[in-house]
């Protein structure tokens, strides 16, 4: 509500005389949805144009958080509310019924996913990438020199990772000796 | 971006390139009808395609795919030609006077220093005679033959109204319009905004089809000015973010040049990385600190074990042996060198170029991890239409991650403003956060080398993980890590100023320093257009307590060329910053606080240069100090300007390097033009998913010009087969004239457009027959790329059309 609020209040301030409409929209607003819902902030994940957007959710009687409604945030100097044919079904990508919701793992020539735990799934990984490292690990390249690196890993990805999580994996990478490290900023 | 989306409102002349923003940008091409509407600015948008921003735009040229570079060089040519360039910006602020060393020459296509064998060039002629001090010499007046601004003139005077349009395929009449409106763009009370997007970068000769747009904005005094600049609008929600803190071969966070082997400690590293002052009013100020910024680095990172008697821990920082960009990592697995891959939030199968080698490359390696939040083309790569699942001996992965709704952390969009978002979900299912994922695997790797040994385990159990929980740091910890401390006082940098290389300061990424100081979080702030008279004082669009933008949020770069020698706007209603008599105002000054621009001694406005000045001449990139026109590596025509060198001659041929065949197709087989592109509904690959979206845009499809529609008895709807000497799709056809024949060297071409959203995975490949077998563009395109940044010709090359 403090977004909504906020925005209509600029309208009234600027003296167009919406007061009427603002105490109706108010009135009408109780009765949507959203009423009592708590309201977060978030971003659009799509293209790189950095459109704010408002989140509804509620906490339903048995804990569970269902979200009700994502909208552009009429704050926000680059969208200034608005959102594109993406942003405005963000909803859809938010909350889906194709999620991957449990750690699956598919061996060498088998012809299916199994299900795996995620102690399991992580063991694995970490053997295997120790296992890379140390079969593909150069300490001294041909002309002597230290070079440190790990040729047989690379990782990929990024554009959809918040900074934070960018620089971890920057950082755990570079930490292991990988050097084939890329994103979508080439592709 | 040097500027921001909000700012293209202050420009008056806009040109689009490369991109088509009022579909993949819709919310920000508010500002391009910002401009438009409330100050009349005019829109240029030069495109293969007539798209909605043609619709709106006041002048359309119809333009071949990759030839940019010919197009910005007729109007750089009007520009020195006609004298219509910004005097006193270009002596002053760019190195137009700096004098090129002798033996420096152009010929027949090629550069000096040219080994045909070797396909590169020994890039010694390509810089500065200089002095006894060493400094670059200068001459004011622009005169000697030998100087940047002379060189340029000759270099450019081929590029004629008519060269261009015999290149470009634009008529000389429509590029004539254009080269009038952008010759008036040199004037003092004018501005104008370069736009462009992935329809500049994805080319052989990307870097330099950018250059060529930066080189004509520095020539009519536009770069560091409100409403102008070079501005890449960028795809992904944190593209920007992640480019920052460097999840890419070729660098470390903040744009430090990733070390190469021969360097033993930092001084080698500085020595060889950094830039040098060229000029004794040089600030050189990201030369001079690089040494301050990689210390702080390696002090985040390897904490205890970067000490002074260490060297800091330089020598656990891996030196990769060659190239490892994207095209490389495949490489490398179809080489068989290539054992394991991690793909996080992207998706190798479909994003190219030629997915049916990159899928053969999946195929070698012997594991693959996949975090994603949803299925992949590449966790399901094993089992794609018409492949043995069998017969793949990959390991396979899919790590359940959370979605960007369910954690919170910042992301800093294309106008470099870092916006932090809040958790508002929890995880769906058994999902986790990437982090802890990330963090989760590198401690148990650790404890293997504890418990194990092996090959140089030292890094692997240095890396700095302090956090509350090491395998379950929050982002808001890492905010603070990336900021930087102050170890004897324990409190938050303020500053990248204030960082040392004496082991007492950290900074994960130098340039966010500033963003998390000891009064907390500045990409939360939230003070936007609720009150614009107080949130945006100076209204320029800078809202200074919206988030929070690199460098120390400036929100436009370059800013001390906004002003005049004086220190006065260049223009007084659209002030960047002012010189007051004291001090700097406006915008964050790229610039000393108090430096007084009358002191004798003040440096030169581009003070991230070793020059000090804009360089419209470099040899920062290896095809060539100023950009030539190329013709991509599959054409239809020989390059009209140096037939004998008509492609690239220094675009790396990956395939013809390892020994496989190369497999580039000519115009007999494949006698169209083809580029890629993307729609409004759908965002690379993850929208298959979207049900809206999908329902909006159902089905993989190809835009075909009418008149080639018409000879070949194609029509709306049709299944028609696209072909490449790489692969195929088969979609339904659609028969449009926003594409259209063009004459090129004498010769009709066409081009038909390629939407890339489809592949076997998703909402629609689950309700089609073939689970769309042949949907993917990237089957069609070449394994090749830019000659610098190695970036992927997605946008031109050869094929042939069929009706199935």
């Amino acid at each position: 509500m403090k977004v909504g609020a906020a925005g209509t209040g600029g309208l009234v301030a600027s003296g167009l005389g919406f007061d009427v409409a603002y105490a109706e929209s108010t009135k009408v607003k109780l009765n949507l949805r959203i009423a009592g819902a708590k309201e977060s902030h978030s971003i659009c994940p799509y293209c790189a144009v950095g459109c704010s957007l408002v989140a509804y959710t509620r906490q339903n009687s048995d804990g569970t958080v269902q979200l009700l409604q994502i909208e552009g945030d009429p704050d926000s100097p680059i969208n200034e509310g608005r959102l594109c044919p993406k942003g405005a079904t963000a909803m859809q990508l938010a909350v889906s019924p194709h999620r991957v919701e449990s750690p699956q793992y598919r061996p060498a020539g088998s012809t299916t996913w199994q299900s795996i735990s995620w102690d399991s799934m992580l063991d694995k990984i970490a053997n295997n990438i120790k296992a890379s490292r140390d079969a593909t690990f150069v300490t001294t390249d041909a002309s002597g020199n230290t070079v440190n690196r790990t040729e047989g890993i690379a990782f990929a990805g990024g554009a959809a990772f918040s900074s934070e999580e960018g620089y971890l994996a920057a950082k755990l990478m570079r930490g292991l000796g990988l050097v084939f490290l890329e994103q979508q900023a080439r592709v | 971006m040097t500027n921001h989306w909000r700012d293209i409102k202050n420009a008056d002349l806009i040109l689009i390139n490369g991109a088509n923003p009022a579909e993949a940008h819709p919310v920000g091409f508010q500002w391009f009808m910002r401009a438009k509407l409330d100050r009349g600015a005019k829109i240029v948008h030069a495109d293969p395609r007539f798209t909605r921003t043609s619709a709106v735009a006041d002048l359309y040229l119809r333009m071949r795919t990759g030839t940019d570079v010919a197009y910005f060089g007729g109007l750089i040519n009007n520009v020195l030609q006609n004298n219509l360039f910004a005097d006193t910006y270009v002596r002053n602020y760019t190195n137009a006077s700096f004098i090129v060393k002798q033996g420096f020459a152009f010929n027949d296509g090629l550069f000096s220093g040219y080994n045909a064998a070797k396909r590169t060039y020994d890039i010694s002629t390509w810089s500065y005679e200089t002095d006894s001090s060493g400094y670059a010499r200068r001459d004011m007046t622009l005169q000697d033959p030998h100087s940047v601004f002379q060189l340029m003139k000759t270099h450019y005077s081929r590029y004629t109204p008519e060269m261009v349009s015999s290149i470009t395929g634009i008529p000389v009449a429509d590029f004539n319009k254009v080269a009038d409106l952008v010759g008036q763009m040199g004037k003092p009370d004018k501005v104008m905004t370069i736009v462009y997007a992935v329809g500049l970068t994805h080319h052989t000769t990307g870097s330099q089809l950018i250059r060529s747009g930066a080189i004509l904005q520095l020539l009519l005094g536009n770069m560091g000015r409100p409403g102008g600049g070079m501005n890449a609008e960028r795809g992904h929600a944190n593209i920007q973010g992640n480019t920052d803190h460097a999840i890419s071969w070729d660098i470390l966070p903040g744009y430090l040049k990733v070390p190469a082997p021969g360097q033993k400690n930092i001084a080698d590293y500085v020595a060889q990385s950094a830039a040098k002052k060229s000029d004794p009013h040089s600030w050189n100020f990201f030369g001079t600190n690089y040494g301050k910024f990689m210390t702080s680095l390696l002090k985040a990172w390897f904490g205890d074990a970067a000490t002074k008697d260490s060297g800091f821990a330089f020598n656990f920082l891996p030196k990769p042996a060659s190239n490892s960009s994207w095209m490389s990592i495949f490489d490398q697995a179809l080489k068989g060198s290539m054992q394991g891959l991690i793909l996080s939030g992207m998706t190798a199968a479909s994003i190219g170029p030629d997915n049916n080698q990159v899928r053969q490359a999946l195929s070698n390696l012997k594991w693959l991890v996949i975090m994603d939040a949803l299925p992949t083309t590449s966790s399901e790569f094993w089992h794609a239409p018409g492949v043995d699942a069998s017969q793949i001996k990959t390991e396979v992965f899919m790590v359940p991650t959370t979605h960007w709704i369910e954690k919170e952390g910042s992301f800093t969009n294309s106008g470099r403003w870092a916006q932090w978002k809040d958790r508002v979900l929890p995880p769906q299912g058994q999902a986790r956060d990437d982090q802890w994922i990330l963090a989760d695997i590198f401690q148990r790797v650790k404890k293997l080398y504890q418990s194990q040994g092996g090959k140089f385990p030292d890094p692997v159990l240095s890396v700095t993980l302090n956090y509350q929980d090491p395998s379950k740091p929050t982002l808001d910890e890492i905010a603070k890590e990336i900021n930087g401390k102050d170890l004897a006082s324990g409190k938050q940098m303020t500053s990248f100023a204030n960082l040392k290389d004496d082991g007492t300061t950290t900074a994960g990424d130098w340039i966010y320093t500033g963003s998390y100081p000891d009064t907390g979080n500045l990409m939360k702030r939230r003070q936007g257009v609720q009150d614009p008279k107080t949130n945006d004082a100076t209204g320029m669009g800078f809202y200074p307590n919206w988030a929070w933008s690199w460098p120390l949020n400036r929100r436009v770069l370059y800013n001390r060329a906004s002003a005049d020698l004086d220190g006065n706007p260049w223009d007084p209603l659209r002030p960047g910053i002012k010189w007051d008599g004291a001090k700097w105002g406006g915008d964050v000054p790229d610039y000393p606080a108090t430096m007084n621009p009358h002191d004798p001694n003040a440096y030169l406005p581009f003070i991230m240069n070793g020059e000090g000045v804009g360089r419209m001449f470099s040899n920062g990139l290896i095809d060539g100090p100023l950009p030539e026109h190329y013709e991509p590596i599959e054409s239809p025509v020989q390059n009209p300007l140096h037939p004998n060198n008509s492609a690239s001659p220094v675009a790396f041929l990956y395939d013809q390097a390892a020994g496989r065949p190369n497999r580039f197709g000519t115009v007999t087989d494949f006698p169209y033009i083809a580029t890629s592109y993307r729609l409004t509904e759908h965002e690379h690959y993850i929208t298959q998913y979207v049900p809206h979206l999908v329902q909006l845009q159902p089905k993989p499809f190809v835009e075909i010009p009418y008149e080639l529609a018409s000879e070949k008895g194609i029509k709306s709807g049709d299944h028609v087969r696209v072909s490449s000497k790489r692969g195929k799709i088969e979609v339904q056809a659609m028969v449009t004239k926003r594409l259209g024949p063009m004459t090129v060297a004498g010769q009709k071409v066409y081009q038909i457009g390629i939407p890339i959203h489809w592949g076997y995975v998703g909402l629609a490949a689950d309700s089609d027959p073939s689970h769309g077998r042949y949907w993917m563009a990237n089957a069609l395109t070449p394994f090749v790329g830019d000659a610098n940044a190695r970036t992927p010709e997605f946008k031109a090359f050869l094929v042939n059309l069929e009706k199935i």
